[in-house]
C-alpha cells in the first residue's frame, strides 16, 4: 500500500491522530531548517488543521483519502492563510483572499496544507538558487542544489520533511529537481490539473503535479487534484482515469518503450547514460518491446521554450507594477518611476532577464521572427510526438544531463542553467504527461532519474510504464 | 484654394447587456460605492484565471447578425498591453487578428436619404478600470468597478463623410444595439462610446491624408461638434500648407475645442499575442441560430414595413420606431380594429410629449398597459375604445384627450370616464340650435359684419358656440347649423 494510504487509513481509523501526524512533520522540519525548503511555515496554522481532521474522526465523519496527510505547497500557489511570494521581493507579504483549486481539493480530501516551500523566484531557475530567501539545498549534500524550481518542495520530500509536496512544471520544474532529489516527480498533461491559484509564470506551458517517494503516492494526488475546473478554462472534461490502479501488478509484457539514442550521447553524464542504458535493457528482457525512435526536433527544444516562456512571462508579470500587488518602491516621483523603481527592485535578475527578452520577442519587428516563428516550431513537435505515440506506448529518456551540482556551480553561466532542462522541455513543449523516477545513484552518490513520456492524457499508460520499469529494475536485482 | 473633404471611419465601443463581467462573474453596475464590484479576476491578482461569459458571447453574436456581418466559427481573444493604473493586470484581454465578426453593414438615413456604411470588424474586449485625479494632491484614487465590464468594438471603414453623417450613422447604431438588447444604450453612463478617426484630403484626391483620432465621444452632439472643428483645423492646416500631424486628441465641450493627447512617436507597441488562458472561442451553430431566432425585427424593416401596411410616412414611421414600445402598441391596436393613423396620432402626439415628460409610462405588460404619474394603469385596449367614441363622433379630439387624461389619473375606461365627466360631445340637434340661436343674438355686429360678405368670422361664430358648449359641441354637426342660421335674412 502506498504510505500516503496507510497513513490516511491510520488517522481515518483512529490508529494514530493527524495532530501526531503534523507535529512529527513539524519537528522534521525544525530538524531539517538548514535545508531552508520553506519559504512559509506556521506551526500553528498546521496543528489547527490537523486538530480539526481529528475532530472530524472523532465526530465519526471520514475527512478523506488523504486524511492528516501533510502536503507542503510550493510559494507560487495561493491561499488565503499564508502569504504567497513566489520567492521574490515583490511579492514579500502579498496575500491572495482565495483557495488555489489545488489547494481546494487537497484540503476536501483531508490532507493539511503544510506550508509553502521555497522556490526559484517565479518559478524561473534549475536550481533554487534565484529565490529572495536564498537557495533550498540537497537534502543528503548541502553543498549541492537540490534542482529547480520547484526547489524547496523536493527538498523537503527528499529529506522526508512531509511525504507529498506539489511543485509547478513549466519546462521541468517538478521532474529536474525530482531527479536530483532522488524522489518521484510527476507533470499531468497540459490542462490536466487547474491552474486557477497558481501564480503564472508561462501560462500555456505552466502544470502543477506532485512529488512523492513512491509512485504510488504520485498517482494518489494527481487524482485528488486532477479534473476539470470551471474556473480554468484550460482544463479539459476528459474523465480522469486511475493511476494508481495502472500500477498495481504493472508489467513490462507488450510495453512499447520509445528510446532515441542518439539523445544519450554528447554532454550526458556517462553514469546517466550507463543507467539508461540498463534501464531499456532490463525492459526488454522482461517482456517489454524497446522500440528505436529519433526525436529530431529535440535539438530546438531549448530556444523554443524561452522564446515562448519569456514572452508568456513577460505578459504575466506585468501586472506587479508597484500599483495594486506587492512592494511599492519607496520614494518613487510619478507615475513612470514607481513602476521602474518597483520593478528594478522587485525583480531578480533572472526574472528580469526574462521579462525583456519576452518584451523583445513580443516587440512589432520582432514578433513575427521569435514568437510567432517559436510557436510554429512547438506545433512542429507536437507533431512529432504523434507520430511517435504511434510507434509506441511511452517514451523513456534521462531526466537531466547531471545529477545535483554544486551551489554556485551554474548560477553564473545562465545558458549552461538552460540546457539543464534540455531533457525535460520536449514534454513541455507538446504538453505531454512526464513524470521522473529514481533510477539509482552516480559515483558520488547522487540521485539519477528516469524520465517516461506518454501522448496526451495518457496518465494511466504513463504510470503502468513506471510501475514496470521499477518492476523490471527490481526483477534485475533491484536498484544499485 | 482647393476645397477639401472629410474622412471618417469610427470605433464605437458598445458595453454588453450582461450581469456580470467579461470574463468573471464580478456583477456589473453603475454608481456603486469604488470598488465594491470587483473580484479577483477584474483586479487582476496573481493566480486569477479568465473565463469567458456566454451571455457576452451571444450578444456579441446577436450584434453580428443584426449588423449582417460575416460570425466566424473560431475567433482568438489576445492580451494587448499597456502599463496605467486603471489596467490591473499591465495588459486588456481583446480579440486582435481573430475577431469574432468579420463586415457587416450599418443603415441610416441622411436627410431623408437611405444610406449604409460598411463595417470593417466587431471584436470582444473588457473594460478598464477608472482613475480619479484628485486635484492638487499627488495621488490618484483607482476604482476598478468598470474594469472588466464586457464590451464589443465596431470598427467602421472610413466610408462616412461629414460630421452629419457620422452622427446619423452613430445614431443608427445605437438604435439597432438598443433595439436587438445588445446594450442598454445609456450614453450618459458611458455605455457606447466613440472614437472617431478624421482626415482631410483635396476633393477628387484618392489617397487619404494623415488621420487623427478623437477619443472618447460619448454623445451624437460631442461627435458632430468635435469632427466639425477638427474638419476646420485640419482644412485650414492643409490650406496654409502646413503638415497635419498623427495624434490622438480630445474633445472639450467647453472650450469647443479638441486638444493634444499624445503625439504619434508616444503611441505604444501593444505587444499582442494570443490569450494563452482562454481556448480560442468556439461558435456553436446551434448557438448562432437560436440568437437569430430570438432577434427582434430591425428598425429599418419596421421603418419599411410601417410605411408600406399602414401607409405612414417615413417620418412618422422614423418616429415610431425610434420610440421604445411604440410599434408593437400600433400593431396591436390595428389587430384590434383601431386605425392605424388616429393610434399614431395618439402615440406620436400626447403619449409621446407626456412620455418625454416623464407623465406617462409604457409598461411591458402583455396588456401593453399605460402607465399613468400617480401608477395608475390603462391597457391597449381603452385607448383603442377611446378611439372608437372618437370614430363614433361622440368625442371630439379635444374631449378624447381630456378623457385620456382622466383615464391615466384613474386607471378608468373610455366611456366610463366620458360618461362621469360628462364630456359627451352634443350632438343633439335641439341643443345645438339653441346654443346657436343665443350666440347669434348676443353678437349682433359680428352678424351683420358676416352677411355683408365678411365670410371668414365663421370660425368666431364656432368659437363662441364652442365655448358655450364647454367645448362639447360636435364641430361636424354645428357647421352647418351655423351656416343656415347665418345665411337667413333677417327678419
Amino acid at each position: 500500500m502506498a504510505e500516503l494510504q496507510a497513513l490516511a487509513h491510520a488517522v481515518r481509523s483512529g490508529a494514530t491522530s493527524a495532530l501526531h501526524v503534523a507535529d512529527q512533520a513539524l519537528e522534521r522540519a525544525a530538524e531539517r531548517r538548514a535545508l531552508n525548503a520553506f519559504d512559509q511555515l506556521d506551526d500553528a496554522l498546521v496543528r489547527a488543521q490537523a486538530a480539526a481532521i481529528d475532530e472530524r474522526v472523532s465526530r465519526g465523519e471520514d475527512p478523506g483519502p488523504l486524511a492528516g496527510v501533510p502536503v507542503a505547497l510550493k510559494a507560487n500557489m495561493v491561499t488565503p492563510d499564508l502569504p504567497t511570494t513566489c520567492s521574490s521581493r515583490i511579492l514579500q507579504g502579498y496575500e491572495g483572499f482565495y483557495d488555489a483549486t489545488v489547494a481546494a481539493r487537497l484540503r476536501a480530501a483531508g490532507a493539511i496544507l503544510f506550508g509553502k516551500t521555497a522556490m526559484d523566484e517565479f518559478a524561473m531557475g534549475s536550481s533554487g538558487e534565484h529565490a529572495s530567501g536564498g537557495p533550498a539545498l540537497h537534502p543528503t549534500d548541502p553543498t549541492r542544489v537540490p534542482g529547480g524550481s520547484s526547489s524547496g518542495s523536493a527538498s523537503a520530500v527528499g529529506a522526508g520533511i512531509v511525504p507529498a509536496a506539489l511543485g509547478s512544471d513549466t519546462g521541468g520544474s517538478i521532474r529536474l529537481p525530482a531527479a536530483f532529489c532522488g524522489v518521484v516527480g510527476f507533470k499531468p498533461t497540459y490542462g490536466r490539473v487547474s491552474r486557477r491559484g497558481l501564480v503564472a509564470f508561462a501560462s500555456s506551458f505552466d502544470q502543477i503535479g506532485p512529488l512523492t517517494r513512491s509512485l504510488e503516492d504520485a498517482a494518489l494526488i494527481y487524482e485528488v487534484i486532477a479534473g476539470r475546473d470551471p474556473l480554468d478554462a484550460t482544463t479539459v472534461s476528459l474523465p480522469v482515469t486511475s493511476a494508481l490502479q495502472a500500477l498495481d501488478g504493472a508489467s513490462p509484457r507488450g510495453l512499447r518503450v520509445g528510446v532515441d539514442a542518439s539523445l544519450l550521447g554528447e554532454g550526458l553524464q556517462p553514469e546517466i547514460r550507463t543507467s539508461l542504458e540498463r534501464a531499456a535493457h532490463q525492459l526488454g528482457t522482461s517482456g517489454a518491446e524497446i522500440v528505436p525512435i529519433s526525436l529530431k526536433m529535440a535539438r530546438y527544444a531549448v530556444a523554443t521554450y524561452y522564446v515562448l516562456t519569456s514572452a508568456e512571462a513577460s505578459s504575466n508579470l506585468s501586472r506587479f507594477d508597484g500599483v495594486h500587488f506587492g512592494v511599492r518602491a519607496a520614494g518613487a516621483e510619478g507615475l513612470e518611476q514607481v513602476y521602474t523603481r518597483s520593478r528594478t527592485l522587485g525583480f531578480g535578475p533572472e526574472v528580469r532577464r526574462r521579462i525583456l527578452l519576452g518584451t523583445f520577442v513580443l516587440s512589432a519587428g520582432s514578433y513575427d521572427a521569435y514568437y510567432a516563428h517559436a510557436q510554429k516550431v512547438r506545433t512542429l513537435f507536437c507533431r512529432e510526438f504523434e507520430q511517435v505515440f504511434q510507434a509506441c506506448d511511452v517514451v523513456l529518456l534521462p531526466t537531466t544531463p547531471t545529477t545535483a551540482f554544486r551551489l554556485g556551480n551554474q548560477v553564473r553561466d545562465p545558458l549552461a542553467m538552460y540546457l539543464q532542462d534540455a531533457y525535460t522541455i520536449p514534454a513541455s513543449l507538446a504538453g505531454l504527461p512526464a513524470l521522473s523516477m529514481p533510477l539509482g545513484v552516480d559515483e558520488a552518490g547522487l540521485p539519477i532519474g528516469a524520465q517516461l513520456l506518454a501522448a496526451p492524457f495518457a496518465e494511466t499508460t504513463l504510470f503502468r510504464a513506471a510501475g514496470a520499469l521499477r518492476s523490471a529494475l527490481a526483477g534485475a536485482g533491484g536498484l544499485p | 484654394m482647393s476645397a477639401y473633404e472629410a474622412v471618417i471611419g469610427l470605433e464605437v465601443h458598445a458595453q454588453l447587456k450582461t450581469q456580470a463581467k467579461m470574463f468573471s462573474d464580478a456583477p456589473v453596475g453603475f454608481g456603486a460605492a469604488p470598488n465594491s464590484l470587483v473580484h479577483e479576476v477584474c483586479a487582476g491578482h496573481p493566480g486569477s484565471l479568465p473565463t469567458v461569459n456566454g451571455q457576452a458571447v451571444r450578444l456579441a453574436i446577436r450584434a453580428g447578425l443584426a449588423l449582417s456581418c460575416a460570425l466566424q466559427r473560431v475567433s482568438v481573444f489576445s492580451r494587448k498591453h499597456y502599463f496605467y493604473p486603471d489596467l490591473p493586470k499591465g495588459y486588456q484581454i481583446s480579440q486582435y487578428d481573430m475577431p469574432i465578426c468579420w463586415g457587416g453593414v450599418v443603415a441610416y438615413e441622411l436627410d431623408g436619404e437611405p444610406r449604409a456604411c460598411d463595417l470593417t470588424r466587431i471584436h470582444l474586449e473588457e473594460d478598464s478600470g477608472k482613475s480619479a485625479h484628485t486635484g492638487e494632491e499627488s495621488t490618484s484614487h483607482i476604482d476598478l468597478n468598470r474594469a472588466g465590464t464586457p464590451l464589443i468594438e465596431i470598427v467602421s471603414e472610413p466610408s462616412l463623410r461629414s460630421p452629419e453623417e457620422a452622427a446619423a450613422y452613430f445614431k443608427a447604431l445605437h438604435q439597432l444595439l438598443v433595439c436587438v438588447g445588445v446594450t442598454e444604450g445609456v450614453l450618459a453612463e458611458g455605455h457606447m462610446r466613440c472614437d472617431a478617426n478624421v482626415s482631410v484630403r483635396p476633393v477628387g484626391q484618392e489617397a487619404f491624408g494623415t488621420k487623427v483620432e478623437i477619443k472618447n465621444l460619448n454623445s451624437f452632439k460631442f461627435l458632430k461638434d468635435a469632427l466639425a472643428f477638427e474638419i476646420r483645423r485640419q482644412t485650414a492646416c492643409a490650406q496654409a500648407g502646413e503638415v497635419i500631424e498623427q495624434e490622438t486628441r480630445l474633445w472639450d465641450d467647453t472650450t469647443k475645442q479638441t486638444f493634444v493627447l499624445r503625439k504619434k512617436e508616444g503611441a505604444a507597441d501593444y505587444r499582442y499575442f494570443p490569450e494563452p488562458d482562454l481556448p480560442p472561442l468556439v461558435l456553436d451553430d446551434a448557438w448562432i441560430e437560436a440568437e437569430r431566432a430570438a432577434l427582434p425585427e430591425l428598425p429599418h424593416e419596421t421603418r419599411a414595413r410601417l410605411q408600406s401596411a399602414y401607409a405612414l410616412s417615413p417620418y412618422d414611421a422614423a418616429v415610431l420606431t425610434a420610440n421604445e414600445g411604440f410599434v408593437p402598441r400600433l400593431d396591436h391596436a390595428v389587430a384590434m380594429g383601431a386605425n392605424p393613423k388616429a393610434i399614431v396620432n395618439w402615440l406620436t402626439g400626447p403619449i409621446a410629449g407626456a412620455a418625454n415628460a416623464g407623465e406617462v409610462a409604457l409598461c411591458g405588460d402583455a396588456a401593453l398597459s399605460f402607465e399613468g404619474a400617480q401608477g395608475a394603469r390603462v391597457p391597449l385596449g381603452a385607448l383603442v375604445d377611446l378611439q372608437q367614441l372618437v370614430d363614433q363622433g361622440r368625442l371630439s379630439h379635444n374631449l378624447a384627450r381630456q378623457v385620456w387624461a382622466k383615464m391615466l389619473e384613474t386607471g378608468d375606461g373610455a366611456a366610463q370616464v366620458m360618461e362621469r365627466e360628462g364630456l359627451e360631445q352634443v350632438a343633439d340637434t335641439g341643443a345645438l340650435a339653441r346654443l346657436v340661436d343665443e350666440v347669434i343674438a348676443a353678437n349682433p355686429n359680428q352678424v351683420a359684419a358676416y352677411r355683408k360678405g365678411k365670410t371668414a368670422l365663421m370660425g368666431f361664430f364656432l368659437g363662441q358656440v364652442m365655448k358655450a358648449s364647454q367645448g362639447k359641441a360636435d364641430p361636424k354637426q354645428l357647421q352647418p347649423l351655423l351656416e343656415a342660421a347665418l345665411s337667413a335674412e333677417p327678419h
